[in-house]
C-alpha cells in the first residue's frame, strides 16, 4: 500500500508542479478537486432543475420531450441538457481524483478518519445518482441500464420477485415508474447534499467553491463542450429487440460490463467487500498518533486565536474554569487535533522573549514546546562560525531540509510551519542569533495541515494574529513554499538568499569600518 | 504586462479535461450482446398447488358458517414448480423452482436468458405445477422465427392458458 501510495504521491506533486506553473498555486484544478466536485454538483443541480420544467414522465413521453429538448430546443433546454451531463460526468471525474490526492497525501488517518468515512457513502450516491439519472431518459441506452441493473439488484436475496420483469416486454412498463423514478433522482441527490454536509463536518473553513478564475474556466469549458459535442439520445428503447451496442458513459457505467462477464452474485461480494476496505482504509494501519496539544490557563487569556486557526475544530472556546477574570479558555478534543501545533504560533503568549522563569505558552505541543524550539534555535546559532548565518525552518511533511545544513546555513523542520510564533523570526534577528530567517513549508494551497502556509503568510504581512512586527527587517526574511519534488529549487532559493545575507553582512561590516575609520581621521 | 502563454496553457488543459469528459461520456461503444444473435428471455412467476388438499366430509361443512364452506381445503404449502425448456429438440433449461416465503407459500420464479441464432425454430415449453409422477401440467410446442436482436420473452399465465410468447 505503501508503494502505491509513494507512487501516486510523487505524479501527483509533478503535475500540481506543472499546473501550477500554468495556472498559478491559487487556481491550481488539483488543488480545488473537492471544491471544483462541488461546483460540478452546483451545475448538475441548476441545469437538473431547468431541464425538468421540460421534462415528461411516460414511457413514450420521457424520450419524445428528452429528444425535443436536444433538437428543437437545443438552444437552451438542450444546451442545459448538455450542461447536466458533463458536469455530471466531471463531478465523478472530480471525486476519484479527490479521494486518489487524499489517499496519496495520506490524509485520511487519524483525526481525519471521519471525513474519509463519510465520503465512502458520497461514492455510492452520485453513482446512484447518475445510474438513475440515465433511466429517465428512456433511450436504448436506459434500457440497457435498467435491465442490467434490475437483473444485478435481483441477485440480492431479498426481493420475492424479480424487478426485471418490469422490463420484459413493452407492455410491461408503466408510466407511473417514471413518476417514482424521477422523484428517487431528485431525491437521491438531495440525500447526497446532507451526506456532503456531514462529511465537511471536522473541517474548519472548508472550500466548497473554487476561485472565480477557476470556477468561470470550468463552467465556459462544461458550456462550450455542450455546444461543440451535445449530449444526444441513443433512439428510442424498445423492450422487443435487444440493444446490442450502446453509447456508454464509463464515468458512470464503467463497472457494468462485469455484470454480463461474472457471476452477479460475484460482483455484490466484490462491491461490497471493496466499499468495506475504502471505508476501513483510515485504520490499515492506524496513524501513530503523537500527543495532543495542551493548553496551560496560567498563560492563556482566552483570545481564541488558536480556535481561529485551528484547522480541524479541534480547539473550541469553553467556560473558563480557573477563577482567573477571563470569560473563555480554550478546550482541546483529543479526538480532532492532529499534533501541527498551528495554534502554538497563533497563541499571543508563545513569544520566546522572556528569560525569567520557565517558558510556557497558553498552548504548546508537549513533546515539542517552544523552550525546546527556542533552545534548538540558541544551539543552532551557537554551532555556526559564519560570519553571516541563515536559519531555515521547514515542515515536516514538505521536503527535507537536513541537506541544506552547512557552516553558514542551520536547519530545523516542524510539524508545520505555522507552528512558528512570529515572535521567534524577530526574536532570531534581533537577538543577533542568525542574519537571515528563511521559511518553507508545502506548496501555497497544498498544505498538509491544510492552513499553515495561509496563516503564516498572513501573519507575516500583518493580516492576522499575532503580526510579525514592523520592526523586523523583511530583506533578511524570506519564504518558499514547494513539494518535496521542488527540492533543487529550494537549494537554489537558500543558496540565493545565503549569498544576499552574505553580501548585506559584507556591506554593512564595510560601512561600519568605515565609519570607525572616520572617527580617528 | 499581460502575460499570454498561461493562458495558453489554461485553455490547453480545459481542453484537456473536456475531451477526457467529452470522449468517455459515449465512447468508446459498449457491445453489449452480438449483432448475429437473439434473445430468449424466460421469465414467470407462478404459485406450484397447494400441498395436501382433500375434500370435506358433509359432517365438516356443516359445522362451518354458511359462507365459510368451501368443500375444498389444503395446507399453507406450495408445491415446486418444474420448468423444462427445449429449442430444435434440444434442452436448454430445466429447473426445479422451489416456493418463495417463510413458509414455502409463496409463488415459484425464474429469470433466464439464453442468446439463440436468429431463424426459425421449435420452441418445448413444460411446466409442472402439482405431484404428479409423470407428464406435465402445462405442454406447450410453438414455432418461433427469431430476427437478429429479437428480444423474445417467454411468460406464464394459468389463468390465460399457460405460457405466453411475446
Amino acid at each position: 500500500m505503501n508503494r502505491i501510495k509513494s507512487f501516486l504521491r510523487d505524479a501527483f506533486t509533478r503535475l500540481e508542479a506543472a499546473l501550477d506553473a500554468v495556472f498559478g498555486p491559487a487556481w491550481n484544478p488539483l488543488v480545488h478537486t473537492g471544491a471544483l466536485g462541488f461546483f460540478c454538483y452546483f451545475i448538475v443541480a441548476v441545469s437538473g432543475i431547468y431541464v425538468y420544467i421540460f421534462f415528461d414522465t411516460g414511457t413514450v413521453a420521457a424520450f419524445a420531450s428528452v429528444e425535443r429538448m436536444s433538437t428543437a430546443e437545443w438552444y437552451h433546454a438542450g444546451i442545459m441538457r448538455s450542461l447536466h451531463r458533463y458536469a455530471s460526468d466531471g463531478l465523478v471525474l472530480f471525486m476519484i481524483v479527490h479521494v486518489l490526492r487524499e489517499f496519496a497525501m495520506d490524509r485520511f488517518r487519524g483525526p481525519r478518519w471521519f471525513t474519509w468515512l463519510t465520503g465512502t457513502p458520497i461514492i455510492w450516491l452520485v453513482f446512484i445518482c447518475g445510474i438513475t439519472g440515465y433511466w429517465l431518459v428512456w433511450d436504448k441506452l436506459a434500457q440497457y441500464v435498467a435491465i442490467a441493473t434490475t437483473e444485478w439488484l435481483d441477485a440480492l436475496p431479498f426481493f420475492g420477485q424479480p424487478i426485471a420483469r418490469n422490463f420484459l416486454s413493452p407492455t410491461s412498463l408503466n408510466d407511473r415508474f417514471f413518476t417514482l423514478l424521477m422523484f428517487l433522482h431528485i431525491a437521491l441527490p438531495l440525500i447526497l447534499l446532507l451526506i456532503l454536509w456531514i462529511h465537511l463536518q471536522r473541517v474548519s473553513r472548508p472550500k466548497i467553491t473554487p476561485p472565480r478564475g477557476l470556477a468561470a474556466g470550468m463552467f465556459t469549458m462544461f458550456v462550450v463542450l455542450s455546444l461543440v459535442k451535445p449530449a444526444m439520445s441513443q433512439g428510442p428503447a424498445d423492450l422487443a429487440m435487444v440493444p446490442g451496442v450502446v453509447g456508454f458513459d464509463w464515468f458512470y457505467l464503467g463497472l457494468y460490463p462485469l455484470l454480463d462477464s461474472l457471476p452477479k452474485r460475484d460482483i455484490w461480494a466484490l462491491t461490497i467487500v471493496l466499499s468495506v476496505i475504502l471505508a476501513a482504509m483510515p485504520w490499515m494501519p492506524p496513524m501513530k498518533r503523537m500527543p495532543v496539544a495542551k493548553v496551560f490557563l496560567d498563560h492563556c487569556n482566552g483570545c481564541a486565536r488558536c480556535a481561529a486557526d485551528c484547522p480541524f475544530n479541534a480547539i473550541t472556546m469553553g467556560l473558563r474554569t480557573d477563577g482567573r477574570p477571563f470569560a473563555r479558555e480554550a478546550v482541546v478534543d483529543p479526538k480532532l487535533c492532529v499534533s501541527c501545533g498551528i495554534c502554538m504560533g497563533a497563541c499571543p503568549s508563545s513569544t520566546p522573549f522572556p528569560r525569567i522563569g520557565d517558558l510556557i505558552t497558553g498552548i504548546e505541543l508537549p513533546h515539542f514546546p517552544l523552550l525546546e524550539l527556542r533552545t534548538m534555535v540558541e544551539k543552532s546559532s551557537r554551532a555556526l562560525p559564519a560570519p553571516s548565518r541563515v536559519i531555515v525552518f521547514g515542515c515536516d511533511h514538505a521536503d527535507d531540509i537536513a541537506a541544506l545544513r552547512s557552516k553558514e546555513i542551520a536547519a530545523i523542520s516542524l510539524p508545520c510551519i505555522a507552528m512558528i510564533p512570529p515572535s521567534l523570526i524577530d526574536y532570531c534577528l534581533s537577538r543577533d542569533l542568525f542574519d537571515g530567517v528563511f521559511l518553507t513549508g508545502c506548496r501555497e494551497g497544498e498544505c498538509y495541515h491544510r492552513l499553515g502556509v495561509t496563516w503564516m503568510e498572513q501573519r507575516i504581512a500583518g493580516k492576522r494574529d499575532p503580526h510579525l512586527r514592523a520592526r523586523v527587517p523583511r530583506e533578511r526574511l524570506e519564504k518558499y513554499w514547494g513539494a518535496a519534488t521542488d527540492h533543487s529549487r529550494l537549494v537554489r532559493a537558500v543558496a540565493a538568499f545565503a549569498a544576499r545575507i552574505e553580501a548585506m553582512t559584507n556591506e554593512s561590516a564595510l560601512s561600519a569600518e568605515a565609519h570607525e575609520k572616520a572617527r580617528y581621521v | 504586462m499581460f502575460k499570454v502563454l498561461p493562458f495558453i496553457g489554461q485553455a490547453a488543459v480545459y481542453a484537456v479535461i473536456a475531451a477526457l469528459v467529452g470522449y468517455f461520456s459515449d465512447a468508446p461503444a459498449y457491445v453489449h450482446f452480438p449483432a448475429d444473435r437473439a434473445l430468449i428471455k424466460l421469465s414467470l412467476i407462478h404459485g406450484g398447488q397447494r400441498k395436501g388438499c382433500r375434500e370435506r366430509t358433509p359432517e365438516e361443512l356443516s359445522r362451518l358458517a354458511p359462507n365459510m364452506r368451501r368443500p375444498l381445503v389444503c395446507l399453507r404449502e406450495r408445491f415446486p414448480v418444474v420448468v423444462e425448456f427445449e429449442l430444435d429438440g434440444q434442452h436448454l433449461y430445466h429447473a426445479l423452482l422451489l416456493p418463495t416465503g417463510l413458509f414455502s407459500d409463496g409463488p415459484s420464479w425464474a429469470y433466464v436468458k439464453f442468446a439463440v441464432p436468429p431463424g426459425p425454430h421449435k420452441l418445448e415449453l413444460k411446466l409442472q405445477d402439482s405431484d404428479r409422477t409423470e407428464g406435465w401440467d402445462y405442454d406447450q410446442e410453438v414455432d418461433i422465427d427469431l430476427k437478429p436482436l429479437q428480444n423474445l420473452t417467454i411468460d406464464f399465465h394459468a389463468q390465460a392458458g399457460g405460457f405466453l410468447i411475446r
